[in-house]
């Protein structure tokens, strides 16, 4: 019985989730399949850590495990094979703050939930997010930070947006360790998120796909 | 008949009675003494004469005193005259050893790349800022454990200096067993590229120890003005061991699952090793209170959501060696300030399981009712105005937030009045609102 590879990768099954992709790569199967069966597997992920049932360490052991199955695939998949994006998201870490895990958390959700994440990395300076979102017309900006030094940062970049002409343009998300209500008010942005999920159901909820 | 002697009695005794202590006035000895009083009774849950304040302020020193980070970690003159100028002027009831300050020139001469700091990938404005990477692979849990100083020395170090990166053509220091191993071992150190690794840490070695001198007459200076110091010693979790340090949140959340047992035994192995760097540590200060600052473990909500782990992996990963390092800090008469960042209101039923009146925890945020319920008869709470307040709010509200915090958590002692984390971006005025705020209203009637 081939098992079932969107469940084996949802529970985390690492082992048998590879040995189902691989046996079937090798009997023939559609690489497309394959990458459809994972990603449905990180919708079910998606959904249990909204639900509390996973937790951070769960979305990055799934993320390690459809990383080697995506590999795996690669090489057979035709280069016009192209998947349908939600929407664009430009995102990165403020000025002056190198934390990367939160933001890159928030990355990797957005993207396995179907968005086009364009990401910056960290330190990044306000006119760099200016670019990209007029380089790809990207409806959806996420800032992240650590410290509390992002809070200006977060504030001066929301202001750089909004002078460059595109604040009505985009919708801005803000996230971060120390992140709440009041910064959200403070930095000028639309809404704030405690964790990745609530990123991707903002986000979400922005492009009208609830 | 045997007396029962209470070690964190006792210490807490020896530190209030101030011994050593070349204070510059009868006013100034007065002060410490009832200072330290006001914190010892808070812990012990013994009625203080008013809330303790005693404020986590890393770099807000320099914030206060209008100079930069790098500034305060590079000229120890102008760190000591910040330092000093927010203590005189704002006066808690301890103040934080300024542990960050003056440690450029050793980050300088190892050439740290765990960190970034000022005019060193950072603006000189800023403070540090920690790098986290796998600076040790999924497969080298076997030669940490085996041999722990020797992976420190021939892994770990060349890897987060690069001025030491000589050191891993090193033999191991176990090899030195026996004088005729003496003959070809140390060999290796010959080579130029080890003779200058050596050379560095030499320079880093006298910088240490004019940091360690700068600390010292810091203290003793401000201990003589009448102001105790807040922490003598720090520890850790020793999972944060792993997570932070070693493997990275990716590469310990994948060790969790892929090699748990493994994880499991190192976590072990770094109990001994945390105890062994703050138990003498605290003797030698002689100020009975070690820090230690939690951060894997957390949730980002109230309810768990969002957890850098799950409350199954607390009780497994995480919470058993960290409670041992607790109470083994607290069984030499120690005690244990936990700094919990993130929010920890869902862990509240498990970390309650310490012996009463012998621990601080500092929370980041929490469910204040909640947090004073299941603790409120046995830990002491510290904290906890939100950062984001004080960064960007006004004065009235932190007063009306510290407020809500001393009737809620101040009933009946055990609370200690401080802000949610270290404050380098608070508001000079939100700060000073907090401190005589709770000065006023913080009184025991």
């Amino acid at each position: 019985m081939p098992g079932d590879l969107a469940s084996a990768l949802a529970d985390l099954k690492e082992k048998q989730a590879l040995e189902i992709a691989q046996n079937r790569l090798d009997a023939g199967d559609d690489p497309l399949g394959i990458l459809e069966d994972a990603r449905r597997a990180m919708e079910t992920v998606g959904k249990r850590f909204e639900n509390s049932e996973y937790f951070i360490p769960d979305l990055i052991y799934s993320g390690e495990i459809l990383k080697q199955i995506t590999e795996m695939v690669k090489p057979k998949l035709t280069p016009s094979a192209d998947v349908k994006r939600l929407g664009k998201v430009v995102l990165g870490t403020v000025a002056g703050d190198i934390h990367d895990i939160g933001k890159d958390m928030v990355a990797f959700m957005l993207d396995v939930s179907g968005f086009e994440v364009y990401d910056l990395g960290v330190d990044s300076p306000a006119q760099k997010f200016v670019d990209k979102i007029k380089e790809t017309g990207a409806g959806i900006v996420g800032l992240s930070g650590f410290l509390t030094l992002a809070f200006d940062s977060m504030k001066e970049t929301v202001a750089v947006i909004k002078a460059a002409g595109l604040r009505e343009k985009v919708k801005i998300m803000i996230g971060g360790g120390q992140i709440d209500e009041e910064i959200r008010k403070y930095t000028g942005a639309d809404a704030y998120g405690r964790d990745a999920m609530t990123g991707v159901l903002l986000a979400k909820e922005w492009v009208g796909t609830k | 008949m045997e007396k029962v002697i209470d070690k964190t009695q006792e210490q807490l005794e020896s530190w209030c009675s101030a011994p050593g202590i070349e204070f510059v006035s009868k006013e100034a000895e007065e002060a410490y003494k009832k200072r330290t009083r006001r914190i010892a009774n808070a812990i012990q849950f013994k009625k203080p004469d008013r809330v303790p304040l005693v404020p986590m302020w890393e770099f807000f020193y320099a914030r206060y005193a209008k100079v930069s980070g790098y500034e305060v970690m590079y000229n120890t003159e102008i760190a000591r005259w910040a330092t000093r100028k927010t203590i005189t002027e704002l006066a808690p009831d301890a103040y934080e050893p300024p542990i960050f300050f003056g440690v450029g020139p050793i980050l300088d001469a190892l050439d740290v790349k765990e960190l970034r700091w000022p005019g060193h990938g950072l603006p000189f404005s800023n403070a540090h800022q920690f790098i986290e990477d796998e600076y040790m692979k999924a497969d080298e849990y076997e030669a940490l454990l085996h041999d722990p100083s020797d992976f420190m020395l021939r892994k770990y170090l060349p890897r987060v200096c690069g001025n030491l990166k000589a050191f891993e053509t090193f033999s191991p220091p176990h090899r030195l067993f026996a004088y005729w191993n003496f003959f070809d071992n140390l060999a290796a150190l010959a080579t130029p590229e080890a003779m200058e690794a050596i050379n560095k840490l030499l320079e880093a070695a006298q910088a240490s120890s004019n940091y360690t001198a700068f600390l010292t007459s810091f203290d003793k200076e401000m201990n003589g003005l009448g102001f105790p110091t807040s922490f003598g010693a720090l520890a850790g979790a020793p999972f944060d061991g792993i997570s932070d340090t070693l493997r990275g949140t990716r590469g310990a959340a994948l060790d969790m699952y892929r090699q748990p047992e493994v994880v499991k035994e190192t976590c072990e192995k770094f109990v001994r090793i945390l105890l062994d760097i703050a138990v003498p540590a605290a003797k030698t200060t002689g100020v009975p209170i070690v820090f230690i600052p939690l951060h894997k473990g957390t949730a980002s909500s109230p309810d768990g959501t969002g957890g850098l782990m799950s409350l199954e992996q607390f009780e497994e990963f995480y919470w058993p060696t960290l409670k041992k390092v607790m109470l083994e800090v607290i069984d030499n008469g120690l005690v244990p300030n936990l700094l919990i960042e993130g929010d920890y209101t869902s862990r509240l039923e498990i970390i309650k399981d310490v012996p009463k009146g012998k621990c601080i925890y500092h929370f980041e945020r929490v469910d204040l009712h909640k947090a004073k319920k299941i603790l409120g008869d046995r830990v002491c709470i510290r904290g906890s105005v939100p950062l984001g307040l004080m960064a960007t709010g006004t004065p009235q509200q932190v007063k009306e937030y510290c407020k809500e915090l001393i009737d809620i958590l101040g009933e009946g002692g055990g609370f200690i009045m401080d802000a949610s984390c270290a404050s380098e971006d608070a508001k000079p005025e939100n700060m000073k609102a907090m401190m005589e705020f709770t000065k006023e209203y913080g009184v025991y009637r």
